[in-house]
């Protein structure tokens, strides 16, 4: 559901002296723009230095102004986990990460997979959060992967697109019928991709690391294996498939198959994933245990390349709040998952000023593309597009402080990071909320 | 299995399948039908075109209409008629079909109706008796008399099939009734769609000359008949439907989408009903609804077919 715009009435905002940079037309060209009623009223060369009589004026110091990100997976604690993550929590890490746009997942108690529940959380957004909030609603009844639920009931109560949570649907014939199904609702179906079999047991990825470490490991076969098969069953059944989050270089070129035979195949990756390795779990930090797991060097590159060359459409925060209640055990025994929604962008840059990947692929997997997945007005900047708005010191130098953070739960792998580039404002359609204050380490 | 006549008697030893049977076989048997409702209206029902002949009603799977259907049109034509409920007997006891076929071949039926939940079994039943077969439902695969009735319901209402649209709504992959009428209304030069989500829509459904949409509100766009089907509840739990709500909110007939097909389309439903899952309760008792026609003309098509069988006996 989208936060309300600003009255038309009220006063415009123009940022001048901005670096426009808009992924879904590739322009990046000094300029300014206009926000009014909520929306983006005018933008461009001619805005740079001159604002329309009555306009709020926010000099961009020659700053980045991009759509504000997009993030279609984000985990909180409403309802039932709420000294996780509440959906007002994860709201404001959002906006202090310049993210616009949340999607949360279903893997919540109760299990979002019923119209009522769809319709609490938009209630709860409406009242509580400051960013865009939409939701994805559980695909089988309590994500248990066996019925079905009511995907075009809950589709008409505003269920973006639907998923399985964190698991896969084992059986393939209702994965089947799901994607037959769906389809004839034009819904999405994001799926997370592990073999539930394969995965049984296992804590992180299988090779030298596990095995130096003495943990049990997933090949990521896991992950090739559902794909491979929900690839077929997209083939014959014709529904709109999105693979969640990908870790290993064997997924993507599943995925540049599919898209050669011109499936309705998408998928995403996790910043984690295209920023950390299994390596990092080093002395057993159970911060880096994820869900896929951190796998080798080897795929890290692998995801990045594939990011680059398009064949990875979706950069996600993958955003799992975890309380110390379940993270502060032996490796084996803590729950998957880290924070990232106020990293999102900080860690995606990591790439971008190493040279890993340009500016304007890197935003295009953050806006425009989840998106058009998602059939969301926002993360392009055009006349009439929403002002949901980041604008960002590319150079900006700081160190993640968990103590400054604004998520409920710490989890955060990239604690004590030095990381480089800062969002400074984000908006909301036309509204600001979130201001960069300084004041952290840097 | 004869040659029909060129001028469309029907002449055949078995009522297998619709998908072998000509226009003019159709309306030969239509015609008969007509008769037999008039005189199904008369005081004196009964007449003896079967006298001294038996009929055995075979249901390996539990029936009320279809078999009481076929007991009545049985004994108005004077035959003796026995009903078998083998779901409950030998079945059971493990005899497979062809013995408990052979057996009742023994006793010298001239006719027997069976009813069977596997696609394909009356016809293997039928290659090992003697007498006369008329498929009476097999699994999903076909219900001749039913899609006969539908038909000449059809007939008697519009005066014509040829020529009309007929959309045939809900569980498609599962029903014989659907595989025949979508035979049978070819036939005649009508047009079919079928209307499902695309769980219940088997494929290659086209190639059957049936045109397929998952839309209800487009596949009832100016229709001349809406033909619902009975969906079966343990396939409205997720499976292949996720509740009877959303079945019913997408894909139940009701006035909003009767609103879409011709202001004088007719309701039909082989029945029996789920009122509230594919069919509004007001939509079955509408002015337009000929559900309760089909019920009667059951009887009237049946007796048609007996008739036409009747006449290939031996010792006629």
């Amino acid at each position: 559901m989208r936060k309300n715009g600003s009255n038309p009435n009220e006063q415009a905002t123009a940022f001048l002296n901005a670096r426009l940079v808009d992924p879904a037309s590739g322009k990046d060209e000094p300029g300014g723009l206009l926000v009014k009623g909520g929306v983006i009223a005018d933008l461009g060369g001619h805005l740079r230095r001159n604002a329309p009589e009555g306009a709020k004026v926010v000099d961009g110091k020659g700053h980045v102004l991009c759509p504000g990100l997009v993030d279609m997976q984000v985990f909180t604690g409403e309802p039932g986990q709420e000294h996780r993550e509440t959906l007002k929590t994860a709201s404001h890490a959002a906006a202090a990460g310049g993210v616009t746009t949340i999607v949360v997942m279903p893997d919540t108690e109760p299990v979002i997979d019923q119209v009522a529940l769809v319709d609490f959380i938009q209630r709860r957004a409406r009242d509580n959060a400051v960013v865009n909030v939409h939701v994805m609603a559980a695909v089988t009844r309590g994500l248990k992967g066996q019925d079905m639920t009511e995907l075009g009931l809950l589709q008409r109560a505003g269920a973006i697109a639907f998923t399985n949570g964190k698991t896969s649907v084992g059986n393939t014939r209702v994965m089947r019928n799901v994607l037959l199904y769906a389809k004839d609702f034009g819904a999405l179906i994001a799926h997370h991709t592990e073999d539930p079999h394969l995965t049984d047991g296992t804590v992180m990825n299988a090779g030298e690391v596990a095995t130096r470490l003495g943990l049990p490991g997933v090949h990521k076969a896991a992950e090739t294996i559902v794909l491979e098969r929900d690839v077929r069953l997209v083939e014959i059944t014709g529904g709109r498939y999105h693979a969640a989050t990908l870790s290993c270089a064997e997924s993507l070129a599943v995925i540049r198959a599919a898209k050669a035979r011109k499936l309705p195949v998408t998928c995403g990756v996790s910043v984690n994933h295209l920023t950390l390795n299994e390596n990092d779990i080093a002395a057993y930090r159970t911060f880096f245990r994820l869900k896929p797991p951190l796998r080798s060097e080897d795929d890290r590159t692998a995801m990045v390349r594939g990011l680059a060359a398009g064949d990875i459409d979706v950069i996600v925060s993958s955003h799992d709040p975890q309380d110390t209640d379940v993270k502060r055990h032996p490796f084996a025994e803590a729950a998957d998952g880290a924070i990232g929604l106020e990293t999102l962008l900080a860690a995606a840059l990591r790439l971008y000023h190493n040279r890993e990947i340009g500016l304007m692929p890197l935003l295009r997997a953050m806006t425009i593309n989840p998106a058009r997945l998602l059939g969301l007005p926002s993360g392009r900047l055009e006349k009439g597009a929403p002002a949901d708005l980041i604008l960002v010191d590319l150079g900006q130098p700081w160190v993640v402080d968990k103590a400054q953070l604004k998520a409920r739960s710490k989890n955060s792998p990239f604690d004590e990071s030095k990381m480089q580039g800062r969002v400074l404002t984000t908006m909301v359609a036309g509204n600001t909320v979130y201001q960069y204050a300084g004041g952290e380490r840097s | 299995m004869t040659i029909p006549l060129a001028n469309g008697s029907f002449v055949r030893r078995h009522l297998l399948t619709c998908e072998e049977l000509s226009a003019g076989e159709i309306n030969a048997l239509l015609d008969l039908a007509d008769k037999a409702a008039d005189g199904n209206r008369q005081i004196i029902k009964k007449r003896d075109v079967l006298r001294g002949r038996t009929l055995i009603n075979l249901f390996f799977e539990a029936s009320t209409r279809t078999q009481s259907s076929f007991e009545l049109a049985g004994k108005r034509l004077g035959a003796d008629v026995m009903n078998m409920n083998v779901s409950t007997s030998s079945v059971s006891k493990g005899e497979t079909l062809i013995d408990t076929a052979m057996t009742l071949n023994a006793m010298r039926p001239d006719i027997l109706v069976v009813r069977h939940h596997a696609a394909g079994a009356v016809e293997l039943l039928a290659q090992k008796v003697d007498c006369c077969v008329i498929n009476a439902g097999d699994g999903a695969h076909q219900h001749p008399t039913q899609a006969l009735l539908d038909a000449l319901t059809i007939r008697r209402a519009k005066g014509r099939i040829a020529g009309l649209t007929v959309a045939i709504c809900g569980d498609i992959m599962h029903s014989r009734v659907a595989r025949s009428n979508i035979n049978v209304l070819n036939t005649m030069g009508a047009r079919v769609r079928i209307v499902a989500p695309s769980t219940l829509l088997p494929p290659e459904a086209h190639r059957l000359g049936a045109e397929p949409f998952t839309d209800m509100m487009k596949g009832l766009d100016d229709v001349d008949i809406v033909m619902m089907l009975r969906l079966q509840k343990e396939r409205m739990q997720g499976s292949y439907v996720p509740s009877t709500r959303e079945y019913f909110h997408f894909f139940g007939l009701d006035h909003e989408k009767l609103a879409r097909a011709k202001p004088d389309a007719l309701i039909m439903h082989p029945g029996p009903m789920n009122r509230g899952v594919e069919i509004a309760s007001t939509i079955a008792d509408h002015s337009r609804s000929v559900i309760r026609d089909q019920v009667e003309m059951g009887v009237a098509v049946r007796m048609a077919v007996l008739e036409a069988m009747a006449r290939q006996l031996p010792n006629h």
